[in-house]
């Protein structure tokens, strides 16, 4: 064990040490601790509630992820290649990123309705823009010096794309992926706060009204953790994707 | 093949406020090698793009074997001084490029490939990316890459510019030795006098702003060559000291009015 991996260890039981301590001491409807979480946890694991909400909530960000990601690297691209269109679009592209999308929210759910097309256009309006907006950073990124030799080389644009602008963007388009996750946790939350129906949010939401804190403390805990485990795994995509980025390795 | 003829060859930047080159008229035969020497900023790295027709030009017309030169053409390759690899590649895969830009087989890529691994020295580094070769053996790739179409015409740009004194001089046995097994057409861009002499059959020197034709020396050393013979040559001397003189008249006035 590394002394790096001894220290976080250290702070962790120290931590959950002394919130386990402290926590019993406070009033159970304000706060909680760790031992109770865990019981809360089992007993919403075993009556499949939990699961039953994060299926709810998963398959939302999954929709929006898949949506997100098409749409985001097609306009990416375009706008990348073609001023024209750039020119045309960058000042909404810009307009909404810079935005807080929750501010879209009501307006949505009053388009849309409480289902789940309408979380999902919320979900994907949080994680569109950094997609997008990488990307084209990604293809206005491609070195000029490597254009020229695809020239030199004869390439067609079928072939400049495929072999240079595609590559060459893509450490890009994984870095918008891992922002509009982030991103898309958030609306997430916010959608199922507001349309009050399913998923963690929800829950959040119903249990903080019924003072059950201990229950309350679940999804939150389950979101941090999804938070946790989707951003390695889109850092992990990042380190395949794009070996050539991690100079330090050697094979 | 890879006959080239340019005439009155002209080409401004800035909407004609800077001349960049003025009528160059130049005929290089079939498999003759020629250097080109000038000071920076004369137009040595422009007329080399104009003959692949990677930039545009003003006037003139450029023709390889009888054919006017107006998109880059399949039977010329370029080795750029930034090698110009692609770094999601590897070695192999960026050799392969032009072959696979020209739809051949993947037997007839690993061929070809295998073949120009061997004959530029990098067998076992296959599988390596560019960031974790050395200059040298970039260079070697960006070579590799350029022989392995077969072109008939080869464009150098500096292409040892960016390497130490010592990989540059190997490198430069190496391009004698590879162009002795394989005569190519080949127009080579360098600030090094020593350099033309080793390679060229013919010198071409530029003189500046606006960039012209100044003299065109014959080389006039047999080969095939080594460098420690050329230098050692007679020839060798005589040229190096006229075209120093040449490049020192053409320097002094540029310092004081280029930053």
């Amino acid at each position: 064990m590394t002394r790096r991996s001894k220290v976080r260890l250290l702070s962790l039981v120290v931590v959950l040490g002394l919130w386990e301590y402290y926590g019993r001491r406070v009033n159970p409807i304000l706060f909680t601790y760790p031992l109770a979480i865990f019981r809360a946890f089992i007993e919403l694991v075993l009556s499949g509630e939990l699961q039953s909400y994060m299926r709810d909530s998963l398959l939302v960000l999954l929709y929006a992820s898949v949506l997100s990601v098409i749409v985001g690297v097609f306009f990416g691209v375009v706008m990348g290649r073609y001023a024209l269109v750039e020119w045309a679009t960058d000042i909404y592209v810009n307009a909404l990123y810079s935005m807080p999308m929750v501010a879209m929210v009501p307006l949505i759910v009053l388009w849309f309705g409480f289902k789940v097309p309408a979380k999902v256009i919320i979900v994907f309006l949080f994680m569109v823009f950094p997609i997008l907006i990488n990307t084209y950073q990604g293809v206005k990124d491609v070195d000029r010096n490597l254009q020229e030799v695809a020239r030199s080389f004869c390439s067609s644009e079928a072939q400049l794309w495929r072999h240079l602008i595609i590559p060459s963007a893509l450490p890009f388009i994984v870095v918008g992926i891992r922002l509009a996750i982030g991103r898309g946790l958030v609306g997430m939350i916010v959608a199922e706060f507001y349309t009050s129906i399913t998923g963690l949010g929800y829950m959040i939401v119903r249990y903080a009204n019924a003072f059950e804190t201990d229950k309350l403390f679940v999804p939150i805990v389950v979101v941090m953790v999804l938070g946790v485990g989707l951003m390695s795994l889109a850092k992990w995509c990042e380190r395949r994707i794009a070996p050539w980025r991690n100079f330090d390795e050697r094979e | 093949m890879g006959k080239i003829v340019i005439r009155n060859l002209t080409k401004t930047y800035s909407g004609g406020a800077v001349v960049a080159l003025q009528d160059i008229d130049l005929d290089i035969a079939a498999n003759e090698s020629v250097c080109v020497l000038g000071p920076s900023g004369c137009g040595k790295t422009t007329l080399l793009r104009i003959v692949d027709s990677l930039i545009g030009r003003d006037r003139g017309d450029v023709l390889i074997d009888e054919e006017p030169v107006s998109r880059p053409r399949p039977d010329v390759a370029v080795v750029f001084q930034h090698f110009g690899l692609f770094p999601w590649k590897r070695l192999d895969e960026n050799i392969a490029y032009g072959l696979e830009l020209r739809g051949k087989t993947r037997d007839d890529i690993a061929a070809t490939v295998e073949r120009y691994v061997t004959l530029i020295g990098l067998k076992g580094f296959e599988k390596s990316y560019p960031h974790q070769l050395s200059g040298g053996m970039q260079q070697r790739a960006g070579l590799a890459r350029a022989m392995a179409i077969n072109p008939s015409v080869l464009l150098m740009d500096e292409p040892f510019g960016a390497l130490d004194a010592q990989t540059r001089e190997l490198m430069q046995e190496e391009l004698l030795r590879i162009l002795e097994t394989e005569r190519k057409t080949m127009i080579f861009v360098t600030h090094s006098i020593d350099e033309a002499i080793v390679l060229g059959d013919r010198i071409v020197v530029m003189s500046c702003r606006p960039g012209r034709v100044r003299q065109i020396f014959p080389v006039e050393i047999p080969r095939p060559r080594k460098i420690l013979s050329v230098r050692a040559h007679p020839r060798y001397i005589e040229l190096r000291n006229a075209i120093w003189e040449m490049l020192k008249s053409e320097q002094e006035p540029i310092s004081s009015s280029e930053a």
